[in-house]
């Protein structure tokens, strides 16, 4: 059978790196075909040429046994060929009908024909069974329904090869499980899908061939019946992985932090975060698991002193820092890793040496007398770089033109390498590849060993059964549980992050550890 | 466009209209003085309204245009030139005259929008400066050309300032104007009745055609409208060039319409106000044109309030100061920007180049 699409020798060089390096790759009718890889590896890349954004420097590409010439995206449409990109391609201003109709409009007497394509979008969801609403604004829908519209955009088009490109990042657990649904549904009905990601078990579950790139080639493609997580790491990073943390039991200490009946607000004055108590001692993890927006980015706002909370005390080493600034809580030994590491935790046009000192510019040895040493500034970045591993051709280049995993590197090491009495890590290894989240998680487990108390919150179910050591479970901005991972199952801890009553949950084996106040 | 913004509006040209009423209706019937205001308001709101139309085309396409003073003031210029050219170096007849010289102030206005596409799309120059990189060359260039031409002896004109060929005449609006005392503000020049029509047009091809469809997409999103196959340079140059081809016809306002003669820095500020105009309508056309009258209201009382400069009362005698009433527009102007009548949000990709 001759595949539907096939790719050979495809080479790729931007200015400094060889993206794509002879690489090979075939999709054939119907199949879902997983391609895996870090970030960095070319996998965006390699997409990005079949669908016309890039062209190659070498190589060709074959549709239905044909060679394909692509200059710009429209070539690739006209061949059948669909993309859904990581970052979603739609007008949050534009209703869903407008946004599929982009690009390829139906007229009638010179004017846009709204009325036929919302029929055709309508006809579309229903024989795939993709739920969207076409009149709707884009801006108004959830993330999942915003990939559906990509997906029915692409379909709408007449698309036999789908391009779905880390489609799962962005989306909570039940999401993901929608879209795998939808995806077998897909491929039922002929359409053959790319599957690009760097998670290790939705290839498994879903994927009936995978290939891995490294470094811009093809290492091999498996079947997901002839390997396992492990195997297809080492094949990911070139070397063994530890996809288990290893760490010893929690020594508990003292409570460094103490959040008593803590309400705190969101933008629009709604009560995100609704009478919360709990505390964190030192020497252990505690794990924040909750369906992101349950309040867990208001909370840590508050913790942190970027948000004042409405009503409730935060204790921190037994001060009352209810109301303080982020420097004071900084000065006593806090360190936090934010949600967005672009927007709130780098300054990205930065160099990295003066990223990583944004919390200590101001202190000797680096500020004397209103004047920053650069000397001083210098020394800690080649420091901070050699020891926490942080790639870069030389510390003076802007943050921004370092890879995800490699950010958030600067961040931890800025954020560790103070003396640290409480770890705030909000999503810290979010849209990170495998070995990034291998160190970050490494460095999480040292610093608790170390003495200081951890909070991680974490939208990642396996992330947080992985470390922490009790689990408080956030629904609606209030704490509904606080459990041993040792004693809780991923489907008790998924019921209750989805807002079932704890009795229901442990139907009253005794399971829960009350929190210790 | 809400019904707030909309109220406000309503309100403000009701109090300016209403000022001018309570000072000169002892002397006239308060109906004529109404119609009268209307009038001016619509006529002296034509380069605004065209001002902000041209603003509308650019920054729907993602491209921020601050040249709209400098196309505008350029275009009064040429397009003032090229009629007396025409009508006293090729003895045209006036009114064909002053039509070139319509066409050659456009022709002004989409050459420097050609200019500004060059700049912030091709050379994806900060837009900010492109755009006063236009006034600058504006006025520079009006300004030294206007002394070169007509008062050097030895130039074209032999150093005499030529007879001009007068203004566009002014045309009945069919049907509008046989209504009994209202038909008078339907009687207007040309530029002034073609700018309310291209408020329509634009709106329909903003919103109704495929051109604006793609035009909104490319100043929202312009990486989506690439992913989709269009050709996001192509647009933005497309649509910065009408602008300037509408911001050109309000150039051909202050010389061919208003009056017929060009003083340096003659546009005063208007394209600036323009802006505003398209700010406060939202970068709607219809809420432009709306935001457009009221900046036209506050200048036609200043015009309409000179014949009644004995009537004033005592008590409000700073009101015969014209420069007083001449801060109005201005003093509006400030007030909408602040914000405090609501906010706008402009298109998400206005004044970013895109990268492809």
């Amino acid at each position: 059978m001759t595949p539907v699409l096939e790719v050979r020798g495809i080479s790729k060089q931007f200015p400094g790196v060889l993206a794509n390096d002879r690489v090979d790759f075939d999709l054939n009718a119907g199949e879902i075909h997983a391609l895996l890889g870090e970030n960095g590896a070319g996998k965006t890349t390699l997409m990005n040429v079949l669908y016309g954004l890039y062209s190659p420097d070498s190589g060709e590409i074959i549709r239905k046994g044909q060679a394909a010439i692509m200059r710009s995206p429209k070539d690739a449409i006209a061949l059948g060929i669909g993309m859904v990109h990581q970052h979603f391609m739609l007008i949050p201003v534009f209703t869903v009908t407008e946004n599929i109709m982009l690009g390829s409009e139906t007229l009638k007497n010179g004017q846009l024909d709204r009325k036929a394509v919302s029929a055709r979008v309508s006809e579309l969801s229903q024989q795939y069974g993709l739920e969207i609403d076409p009149e709707a604004f884009v801006r108004d829908l959830p993330v999942g329904v915003q990939q559906r519209v990509e997906i029915v955009k692409a379909l709408y088009r007449n698309a036999e090869v789908l391009i779905l490109d880390e489609p799962t990042a962005v989306l909570t657990p039940q999401e993901v499980e929608d879209l795998i649904k939808i995806m077998r549904e897909l491929t039922a009905k002929g359409v053959s899908i790319i599957f690009i990601t760097h998670k290790l078990k939705e290839v498994l579950a879903i994927a009936d061939r995978v290939t891995v790139m490294r470094a811009g080639k093809v290492v091999g493609t498996v079947a997901p019946a002839e390997t396992d997580e492990a195997q297809l790491a080492a094949m990911m990073v070139g070397r063994e992985v530890i996809l288990e943390v290893e760490k010893g039991p929690a020594k508990p200490g003292e409570e460094v932090m103490q959040v008593r009946d803590l309400v705190v607000t969101d933008q629009r004055g709604l009560k995100a975060v609704q009478g919360v108590t709990f505390s964190v001692r030192s020497g252990e993890v505690l794990g924040v698991a909750g369906v992101q927006g349950n309040g867990q980015t208001e909370l840590v706002e508050a913790l942190t002193g970027l948000r004042q909370p409405q009503s409730g005390q935060i204790l921190f080493s037994g001060e009352d820092m209810t109301d303080k600034t982020p420097r004071p809580l900084m000065e006593n030994g806090l360190s936090h890793i934010p949600e967005d590491r672009q927007r709130h935790g780098l300054v990205m046009p930065y160099p990295i040496a003066d990223n990583l000192v944004l919390c200590t510019y101001y202190l000797p040895p680096f500020g004397v007398n209103f004047v920053i040493r650069n000397t001083a500034v210098d020394e800690n970045a080649r420091k901070l770089v050699h020891d926490f591993d942080i790639r870069t051709p030389s510390p003076y280049v802007p943050t921004s033109t370092l890879s995800g995993g490699n950010q958030q590197k600067v961040i931890v090491a800025r954020e560790l390498s103070r003396p640290v009495r409480l770890l705030i890590a909000n999503q810290p290894t979010r849209g990170l590849d495998v070995g990034s989240i291998e160190y970050i998680h490494s460095q999480i487990v040292h610093i608790r060993d170390k003495g200081a108390a951890v909070l991680l919150v974490s939208a990642e179910l396996d992330e947080i059964m992985a470390l922490s050591d009790r689990i408080a479970v956030m629904y609606r901005g209030q704490i509904v549980a606080i459990v041993d991972p040792d004693q809780v199952t991923r489907a008790q801890l998924g019921l209750l992050m989805a807002g079932v009553s704890k009795d229901e949950v442990f139907k009253g084996n005794g399971k829960v550890v009350e929190p210790a106040a | 466009m809400e019904y707030r913004r909309l109220g406000f509006i309503a309100l403000i040209i009701i109090v300016l209209i209403g000022v001018v009423v309570l000072i000169g209706g002892g002397q006239i019937s308060p109906a004529v003085i109404i119609v009268s205001m209307l009038a001016t308001t619509i006529a002296v709101a034509t380069p605004l309204t065209l001002g902000a139309l041209c603003g509308i085309y650019c920054e729907r396409a993602g491209v921020v245009n601050i040249g709209i003073e400098g196309m505008m003031l350029a275009a009064a210029f040429f397009g003032w030139f090229g009629a007396i050219y025409m009508n006293t170096i090729l003895e045209m007849s006036p009114l064909p005259s002053l039509i070139v010289g319509v066409l050659i102030a456009m022709l002004t206005g989409g050459l420097l929008g050609l200019l500004h596409a060059v700049l912030s799309v091709t050379y994806k120059v900060d837009q900010i400066i492109g755009g006063t990189v236009i006034n600058i060359l504006a006025i520079g260039v009006s300004g030294f050309l206007n002394r070169q031409l007509f008062f050097e002896s030895g130039s074209v004109f032999g150093g005499q300032i030529p007879h001009a060929p007068g203004v566009l005449p002014r045309l009945q609006v069919p049907f509008l104007v046989d209504i009994p005392v209202f038909g008078k503000v339907f009687e207007q020049q040309p530029i002034a009745i073609t700018a309310i029509i291209l408020v329509v047009v634009t709106h329909f091809v903003l919103f109704r055609t495929r051109w604006g469809l793609r035009t909104r997409a490319v100043g929202e999103h312009p990486r989506a409208a690439d992913t989709v196959g269009i050709n996001v340079f192509r647009m933005r140059y497309a649509n910065v060039i009408i602008g300037g081809l509408i911001a050109g016809l309000g150039g051909a306002y202050f010389t061919l319409e208003s009056v017929p003669s060009f003083e340096p820095l003659m546009t005063n500020g208007r394209g600036f106000i323009a802006l505003a105009a398209m700010i406060f309508g939202n970068w709607s056309p219809f809420g432009a044109w709306a935001a457009a009258l009221v900046f036209g209201a506050a200048q036609a009382l200043q015009i309409n309030l000179q014949f009644f400069r004995e009537l004033i009362p005592p008590q409000w005698a700073f009101l015969q100061q014209s420069y007083v009433v001449g801060l109005v527009p201005y003093i509006l102007t400030m007030l909408i920007l602040t914000g405090i009548i609501g906010r706008t949000t402009p298109p998400a990709a206005d004044g970013i180049a895109y990268e492809k």
